[in-house]
């Protein structure tokens, strides 16, 4: 491994778009400094989203961070929201530079 | 007969969808035709709207807020004791029928143009203000007086909106620049609306047609309150138009409005204030059953309802 290769963790929610704003709110709560947005479509246990209109459409969030921060944010995630809206969390190992930019 | 064309063209949008075609409309289309549609709805409102004074206005706008509180009120009623939903259902389907559709209300101007039958345009107005009350309502039926702290970024997203801002702003511009000024815009947004507005149905056809595989999570009974509750709406809308004075087209159009379920404003807002509501439940009545019923048939009841209200 390049030394200037540092561990992090990436946590990516799946979600409905309509919690944006929620999660961006709970990253910021947590610490992390950052996060990437995307909008996808697929199919799971709660049914396919074809994302075809704007009250259907699902986003990918990611967020690069250390595992405390990303426990933090899965938590109340989870806590808040699983009840209620389709959601799926995973989380990876992931290397980056410039470590001062993920907490 | 006199077919209008939003009609074939909302058809091959769910037949589309039922024989599981790859049609796709790039989501940048249905984002631009939507912003054009409110643009060019409000536009055309405002330039009418400048030559009646804010004054004698005021009674109708009165009348519409409170017709747009009682319809989610009626409603709610109706799906507790009737349907026997679950409070948060309940109130989240109700929004939906308190609040407005844009498309409807474009379909049912396209009709009377159509047909040549004279409306206020400035009915326009009504639409945008119709968005708002029926939402607050349900989340009040909801939440009950205790909100909470999500109410205040709940309201302030749907007055944000994008349906609100661009229906109030083509209002102001419309009534600024006046019939003059709108001259040079007008092969834009005038000539080419009925077009836009077919490339629209084609998309809401597919949306359309998918929610229809989805009715059964619904329930008979809420497919009846998808039927019954625009024609008694519309009816109520129409009646009220009468009653304000508008012209016959124009309370048709008021029917109309009343008559519409929102599936954008409503459906955005219940998602995020009353999260426990299913709107896999809500949307298929909303989008499969009474959109097409109030393009379908709705329009042209509403309408001999307000010709036989003129009589």
């Amino acid at each position: 491994m390049e030394p200037h290769w540092h561990a992090r963790k990436l946590l990516t929610i799946i979600a409905e778009a309509a919690l944006e704003r929620a999660l961006v709110a709970e990253v910021r709560h947590a610490g992390a400094l950052g996060y990437t947005i995307a909008e996808v479509r697929g199919a799971g246990q709660a049914g396919e989203r074809a994302g075809d209109w704007e009250g259907e459409r699902s986003i990918e969030f990611r967020v690069v961070c250390d595992e405390a921060t990303a426990g933090v944010i899965a938590d109340r995630v989870m806590g808040r929201y699983a009840r209620d809206y389709s959601l799926v969390l995973y989380l990876s190992d992931v290397q980056v530079r410039r470590a001062e930019r993920f907490t | 007969m006199n077919l209008d064309p939003v009609i074939p063209f909302l058809l091959l949008g769910i037949l589309a969808r039922l024989v599981k075609s790859d049609l796709r409309l790039p989501e940048a289309l249905y984002e631009a035709l939507s912003v054009y549609l409110l643009l060019a709805l409000g536009l055309k409102g405002g330039v009418e709207l400048a030559k009646h004074p804010a004054a004698g206005l005021l009674p109708q706008v009165l009348a519409v807020i409170a017709l747009g509180l009682v319809l989610p009120l009626l409603a709610f009623a109706g799906l507790r004791r009737m349907v026997g939903l679950d409070r948060p259902n309940a109130a989240a389907i109700a929004a939906h029928y308190g609040s407005v559709s844009v498309v409807t209300f474009a379909a049912g101007v396209a009709w009377l143009e159509t047909r040549g039958i004279a409306f206020e345009a400035y009915l326009a107005l009504f639409l945008a203000i119709l968005e708002v009350p029926g939402i607050v309502v349900g989340v009040l039926l909801a939440r009950g007086l205790r909100v909470g702290a999500g109410f205040g970024p709940m309201l302030r997203e749907v007055l944000t909106g994008k349906s609100v801002l661009l229906l109030l702003g083509g209002l102001a511009i419309g009534a600024l620049l006046g019939p003059a000024g709108l001259k040079s815009t007008a092969p834009l947004f005038v000539d080419l609306f009925k077009g836009a507005l077919c490339l629209f149905m084609l998309e809401l056809g597919l949306v359309t047609g998918r929610q229809l595989s989805q009715l059964r999570r619904s329930g008979p009974r809420l497919v009846v309150f998808a039927v019954l509750t625009p024609l008694l709406f519309g009816f109520a809308g129409a009646a009220l138009g009468n009653l304000l004075g508008l012209s016959v087209g124009g309370a048709a159009l008021l029917g109309t409005l009343a008559a519409s379920a929102s599936y954008i404003a409503a459906p955005a807002a219940m998602r995020v204030a009353v999260p426990e509501a299913n709107p896999g439940i809500s949307l298929p009545i909303v989008l499969g059953v009474t959109f097409p019923f109030n393009v379908f048939i709705g329009l042209e009841v509403y309408h001999a309802y307000a010709v036989h209200l003129a009589r």
